[in-house]
């Protein structure tokens, strides 16, 4: 029988049962829509997170100092010698707490990290007016700060903030840059920050000793020779002992996300798969009713010539059409669901165009395979019998 | 008319398993028909007249006994053939009209085309007039539910000529009608027979069987007559 006629038949079957025909597709929509937004989100926030790793470059090692005994720090020349090492290019040690930034009236919280000059470089932040601290500043001991475009927003409102002093637990700071605006990152909003140098917040927090730093390589080949140099070091330092230090490379740490990332989002397809499988298994049951409503019909047909090949055609056509009618409005829900979160969420969403074709072959092979039961049911039965049922 | 007989029935004996006992339904029935013959198989029912034009229609194979249709022996065919040899060869008019009711007129007529393989045009110029010879081209886009009944029958009928197969095969075609829509029925049929189709139809109605040229009554399983009507 020709195809077209086929098609057409099994259109005018589906569009006589409206009601019935979109429960039935209900499955496969559900199952198609959840595979689209699920995978489109789940490779925006990766994409979102690499871009911000990407951005930092690959080069880097991050290393944490838990320490041994009494010493569980670094002074900040240990740190600074770090810069001799072979192949290192900077050094960035920070020390983080939380303190009370005060102008005029207005209190808040912000987040406070003790730098120096080369954190620029390092973390890739600059200032939009102003200027950046200098070694000088670390030196001595200036009591300059970096504010971020939020809080100085929450101090200063509109106005300029550079050249304005304020006061951070009490003690007056003159403001001589503002920070880029750089949004959210994985440690935290960036833009809710004050910056001083290094020297002055180990006074202002009254904490000796460096925690945290991160160091730079000349390239990213250099990474796993520098990790070890500075191991060495350290083991050295401490006495090898164990897990007085732990060191993070980017690149490292980007491997692992996205293979996190990547499991979460084949897990979530899974779940989303096998609601697809249970649309399928709906559909089926759905063509085996109408099979055996359908047995006079499959009678006269066979009466007037039809063959088992054309029997079974039509109905696997009908439970295909069936299923990718369903996978195209699933598709078409699904890329709407993931437009619409993207515009009323943070999340960064990605459209999964590669499954947008996978479900829809998908849905094709499950309409062919939960049709080929009930299809092989109507070819089988015998016209004499198929016409004599009400 | 052609000598060799369009169908030619011999020793056919068929039974079915009913309740775990053999029914013999055909006993031994043996008859020719030749072409443009005009042909009522008369009997009460239950005497096997149904099953026997199952068999003439192809629609099942007898246990035992030949049947060949057209000289081609149908005991020894696939189903795949039998359908065709359906298609090609036999036109069917049920009592019930047995149209597909979510198709036109026209598509119900197309029905045995389609699975001719014909394309489209073809399909619908040979329907169309298939539907003039039953009077019926102004109804093409009906649907069965919007026509009368003997409107419905003339579109079966439509739709058994569309193929011009050999046989008109009836079965109880004035069954669901009034007597005046029968008798316009079964003046058009033997105004087909008079166009020179063969035709037999299955009937348990006397005043029917009258009407054919030719009359084989049936009973339990037996053929007890088989007689000309001189008209």
């Amino acid at each position: 029988m020709i195809l077209a006629q086929s098609i057409r038949m099994a259109v005018m079957s589906i569009v006589g049962n409206k009601v019935r025909s979109f429960l039935t597709m209900l499955g496969i929509v559900i199952g198609v829509s959840s595979v689209i937004l699920l995978v489109s989100v789940g490779q925006g926030v990766t994409g979102q997170i690499t871009s911000q790793f990407s951005d930092l470059g690959t080069n880097q090692l991050t290393v944490m100092i838990t320490g041994r005994g009494a010493v569980t720090s670094l002074t900040a020349e240990e740190v600074a010698a770090f810069s001799r090492v072979p192949r290192v290019d900077q050094v960035s040690p920070t020390i983080s707490s939380n303190v009370t930034a005060k102008y005029r009236n207005v209190h808040t919280n912000v987040s406070l990290e003790g730098i120096t000059a080369s954190y620029e470089k390092v973390q890739n932040f600059h200032v939009q007016s102003g200027r950046f601290l200098l070694d000088i500043d670390n030196e001595y001991r200036q009591k300059a700060a970096l504010i971020g475009t939020e809080t100085a927003k929450k101090l200063f409102g509109a106005d300029n903030p550079v050249g304005r002093e304020i006061q951070l637990n009490g003690t007056s700071f003159q403001i001589v840059g503002l920070l880029q605006a750089k949004g959210t990152s994985l440690s935290g909003s960036n833009d809710k920050k004050i910056l001083i140098p290094l020297s002055t917040s180990e006074r202002l927090l009254q904490s000796k000793g460096i925690q945290t730093f991160t160091v730079t390589a000349l390239s990213d080949k250099d990474v796993a020779s520098v990790k070890t140099a500075i191991g060495q070091i350290l083991d050295r330092k401490f006495l090898r002992a164990k897990d007085a230090y732990s060191v993070f490379d980017s690149k490292q740490m980007l491997d692992t996300l996205k293979k996190t990332s990547g499991t979460l989002s084949l897990a979530l397809a899974g779940i989303a798969g096998i609601s697809l499988f249970v649309g399928g298994i709906g559909i089926m049951n759905i063509m085996i009713i109408s099979v055996n409503e359908r047995t006079r019909e499959i009678g006269i047909r066979k009466a007037i010539g039809a063959k088992k090949i054309d029997i079974l055609l039509q109905f696997i056509i009908e439970s295909m059409v069936l299923s990718t009618m369903g996978g195209i409005l699933g598709i078409g829900a699904g890329l709407g669901l993931t437009w619409l979160v993207g515009q009323l969420t943070a999340l960064q969403v990605g459209y999964a165009w590669n499954m947008v074709n996978i479900s829809f072959l998908f849905s094709l092979f499950i309409g062919v395979f939960f049709g080929i039961l009930p299809a092989s049911k109507a070819a089988r039965l015998r016209p004499i019998q198929a016409l004599r049922t009400d | 008319m052609n000598t060799k007989p369009l169908i030619r029935i011999e020793h056919m004996v068929h039974g079915y398993m009913m309740a775990k006992e053999q029914m013999t339904v055909l006993k031994d029935i043996s008859f020719e028909i030749h072409h443009g013959e005009f042909v009522a198989i008369i009997g009460p029912s239950g005497s096997g007249k149904s099953t026997l034009m199952n068999m003439i229609g192809c629609l099942d194979i007898p246990n035992e006994g030949s049947y060949s249709l057209d000289g081609q022996d149908v005991r020894c065919l696939s189903d795949n053939r039998l359908a065709r040899i359906r298609n090609e060869k036999i036109g069917f008019i049920f009592q019930n009209f047995n149209l597909l009711p979510k198709l036109s007129a026209v598509q119900n007529v197309e029905l045995p085309l389609v699975y001719r393989g014909l394309s489209q045009r073809e399909r619908r110029t040979l329907a169309a007039a298939a539907l003039e010879k039953v009077g019926l081209q102004e109804r093409m886009h009906h649907r069965p539910s919007e026509l009368s009944g003997g409107q419905q029958q003339r579109v079966a009928i439509a739709r058994a000529l569309a193929g011009n197969p050999p046989i008109l095969l009836a079965d109880e075609p004035t069954g669901a009608l009034d007597s005046k829509t029968g008798e316009e029925v079964m003046h058009m049929i033997k105004r087909l027979n008079e166009q020179g189709h063969t035709i037999i139809v299955i009937t348990h109605d006397l005043g029917i069987a009258e009407q054919a040229k030719r009359v084989i009554r049936i009973q339990d399983g037996h053929l007890v007559e088989d007689r000309r009507n001189d008209q």
